[in-house]
């Protein structure tokens, strides 16, 4: 067909396109008419029955491959406002979350949505690398964020005055890990894989870097990048880990991949002592692994509550397991504590982000993980390292980094 | 700390028997890109979902066979002969389907290339979509065969699993290889292969032929997706994604449109990936397979053996 045979009917084409869009337009705008009178009724009648509400946001890894973590967080999170919102305060506070999927790209663009959300503190982002990268947007908004989970170091360097954590980084995490791999354990050759992202790679280079300065050797340093939920073949890494014959094998990752890594290690011979970090601390890792996965070890910064557990923390198990028929999992009681600096913020008649920030750096409580006080740039004071041992499909604490022995 | 060339000797025979293990689930993957390229010159994009929906298939099997020990002997031969089947069934009729719904339509309106080639993306991405809503999480299965050690060459240890993975890819390829080859209907194949026209002019129904195309391509894949089942004894929605691609790039390493190209060009990338590897440390692996890609496809543009499905050899 020739261009001037097509000229016609396009031109009477877009006509009609646009008198559509026209219609549509017409419709939009009715629609926002009426939505914005039903605000505007949804807001007097909220005046009228005397109670203001605030919005506090989470944001963290609901749906994705490493939710157990993030609805751990969560669950935290609603528990303390729930109670909160139970005591019939003046202000009342709304949770919203925002599924990022642990994944930096999505969380960068809920981040907007937040701010117009009008959220005025944030529990979360829950991983490293999504904090790393919505960062700041937060700072622009002058949003308080408190992250129950993220331990990369160099998130307190980026300057944000909005960035506060609950739980020590991972200049805690690798150093006291690898005290515990080159003491408690006793291993001289040590090898250290981590699946590239933000979080992973920072701790293992952390790890890294402190076996080294004990004297102990490093026989392999190496990076598989996983994709998503993927379970990647870690074959090469496995004969270089045997080929070096190595008495310890740490992994810097999350639980979905670590799992695999254990077991396949074991699979293919390796008998050395596997050693992983907070991300791998979670049921689901001994799922992944199986058979394998007893006698591993696994750390945090993160304060575990259980059945065991005395005062504040105890009742915080009991009311826990009663709202969510479920244990507190990792991070559960940072998540608790994080929602509480907001909570206890609000209390004290601060209603805005901008009033809530200098709050938020000033608390002092002892919460149900640990003592709440921030340093300057965001990290919490002080900061112990638990490990953990698989034993019988179960993770049990052994002690701080320092006491633990195999 | 990476590796270094000694690393490369000291590991060769560990590296040669790890690649060829993988090798050969990419080589059965990119037997289904090859075979629908031949006969209608698209590159199937959906078909490393057709490879998902296998694996799935497979976990349905294990855990109907509610596993106390892993099995050996006849019931483990009876156990991969049930899976199989299961896993080529569901995938092949997936392929099928797929090829009614997403490719069909535009091929008898005529469409241009490009736009199956969306549909094909459109098609893969729902599919992989719908599993996750589903399938969120990693599925973990019990083990079905137990991974035993038979002899050790170097540092490489030979072992049941990699074992049933590498000779049940290659009998799938010879079967599928006599079939095209050696067989009336796959005359009919090579024949739609080489010119549409004149296959319709010689009485071959050319939507039976894609159909089975599309079938064969399919059962393939569901095979692969047993044998990855067996061997990583998990899955995951996302599964087909990276393999996928791999299995693709195996096929062009091969000769797209080429079935013994598909054999050659997926133990080739799965062999390129792991010396690699040794060399460089696993995070160079994809950079080395691909640059080996590139500068095979800068000498042979065609690939390894080059396009063969269409070409006279009949």
């Amino acid at each position: 067909m020739a261009w001037t045979e097509l000229a016609q009917p396009t031109a009477m084409k877009e006509e009609n396109v646009n008198r559509r869009f026209a219609r549509g337009a017409g419709l939009v705008a009715a629609f926002a008419l009426v939505s914005m009178g039903a605000a505007g009724c949804s807001s007097d009648s909220s005046s009228s029955s005397d109670t203001a509400s605030v919005k506090i946001g989470f944001m963290g890894d609901l749906t994705g491959p490493n939710k157990a973590l993030g609805i751990n967080i969560r669950n935290g999170a609603k528990l303390a406002i729930d109670q909160y919102n139970a005591t019939n305060p003046a202000t009342k506070i709304d949770l919203i979350d925002y599924d990022s999927q642990g994944d930096p790209k999505q969380a960068t663009a809920l981040a907007p949505t937040v701010i117009d959300d009008g959220v005025i503190g944030l529990v979360g982002p829950s991983f490293s690398g999504e904090t790393a990268d919505t960062g700041a947007t937060w700072e622009e908004a002058k949003l308080p964020f408190v992250s129950a989970s993220a331990t990369r170091v160099a998130l307190a360097d980026n300057g944000w005055t909005t960035f506060h954590r609950a739980l020590a980084d991972d200049s805690f995490q690798g150093p006291g890990v690898a005290n515990f791999i080159t003491t408690g354990l006793g291993a001289e050759k040590v090898a250290v894989i981590d699946d590239a992202s933000e979080y992973g790679k920072g701790l293992a280079d952390e790890l890294a870097s402190a076996v080294s300065t004990a004297g102990k050797d490093v026989a392999v340093r190496e990076s598989v990048a996983a994709v998503g939920s993927e379970i990647p073949n870690y074959s090469s890494v496995i004969s270089a880990i045997k080929s070096a014959n190595v008495d310890a094998v740490f992994y810097g990752g999350y639980y979905a991949q670590s799992g695999a890594l254990a077991k396949q290690l074991k699979d293919g011979g390796v008998t050395a002592a596997f050693v992983s970090g907070d991300g791998s601390l979670d049921p689901a890792f001994v799922t992944g692994a199986g058979a394998a996965a007893n006698g591993s070890y696994l750390s945090c910064t993160c304060s575990l509550v259980n059945e065991a557990s005395t005062g504040d923390a105890a009742t915080f198990f009991t009311d826990y397991v009663a709202a969510f028929s479920a244990d507190p999992g990792t991070y559960s009681p940072e998540g608790y504590d994080s929602a509480t600096v907001f909570i206890d913020g609000i209390k004290a008649g601060n209603t805005t982000s901008a009033a809530l920030l200098p709050f938020v750096d000033g608390v002092n409580f002892a919460g149900v993980s640990k003592q709440i006080q921030f340093e300057d740039n965001g990290n919490i004071k002080g900061g112990t390292v638990l490990m953990y041992k698989v034993t019988d499909d179960k993770i049990t604490p052994i002690g701080t980094t320092d006491e633990a022995t195999s | 700390m990476g590796g270094h060339v000694s690393d490369f000797v000291t590991l060769f025979w560990a590296s040669t028997i790890d690649g060829l293990t993988q090798g050969g689930i990419y080589a059965l993957v990119a037997l289904g890109y090859t075979l629908v390229y031949g006969v209608l010159r698209l590159i199937n994009f959906a078909h490393s979902e057709i490879f998902m929906i296998g694996t799935f298939a497979t976990v349905a099997v294990i855990n109907g066979f509610a596993l106390q020990n892993p099995l050996t002997g006849i019931g483990l031969l009876l156990f991969l002969l049930v899976a199989g089947v299961v896993a080529a069934v569901v995938s092949g009729g997936s392929a099928v389907i797929l090829e009614r719904i997403a490719y069909r339509p535009l091929r008898r309106k005529g469409s241009t290339q490009l736009a199956a080639l969306i549909s094909a993306i459109g098609a893969s991405l729902f599919l992989q979509q719908l599993f996750s809503l589903f399938y969120p999480d990693v599925v973990i299965v019990d083990r079905v065969m137990a991974k035993t050690n038979l002899a050790t060459v170097g540092q490489g240890v030979i072992r049941t699993d990699k074992v049933l993975v590498f000779l049940g890819a290659l009998a799938m390829m010879v079967l599928l290889d006599r079939l095209v080859n050696g067989t009336r209907f796959g005359r009919a194949i090579r024949a739609t292969a080489q010119s549409p026209d004149n296959a319709t002019l010689m009485g071959v129904d050319i939507d039976r032929v894609i159909m089975i195309t599309f079938l064969l391509g399919g059962a393939m894949a569901g095979i692969g997706g047993m044998l990855y089942v067996v061997f990583f004894e998990a899955t995951t929605f996302f599964v087909g994604f990276v393999l996928g691609i791999k299995a693709f790039t195996a096929a062009v390493l091969g000769g797209i449109g080429n079935l013994r190209g598909a054999l050659i060009g997926g133990l080739s990338l799965g062999l390129i990936e792991e010396y690699g590897a040794s060399i460089f440390g696993a995070q160079w692996k994809d950079v080395i397979a691909f640059s080996v890609l590139i500068l095979v496809l800068m000498i042979r543009p065609t690939g390894i053996l080059g396009e063969s499905l269409g070409k006279a050899r009949a």
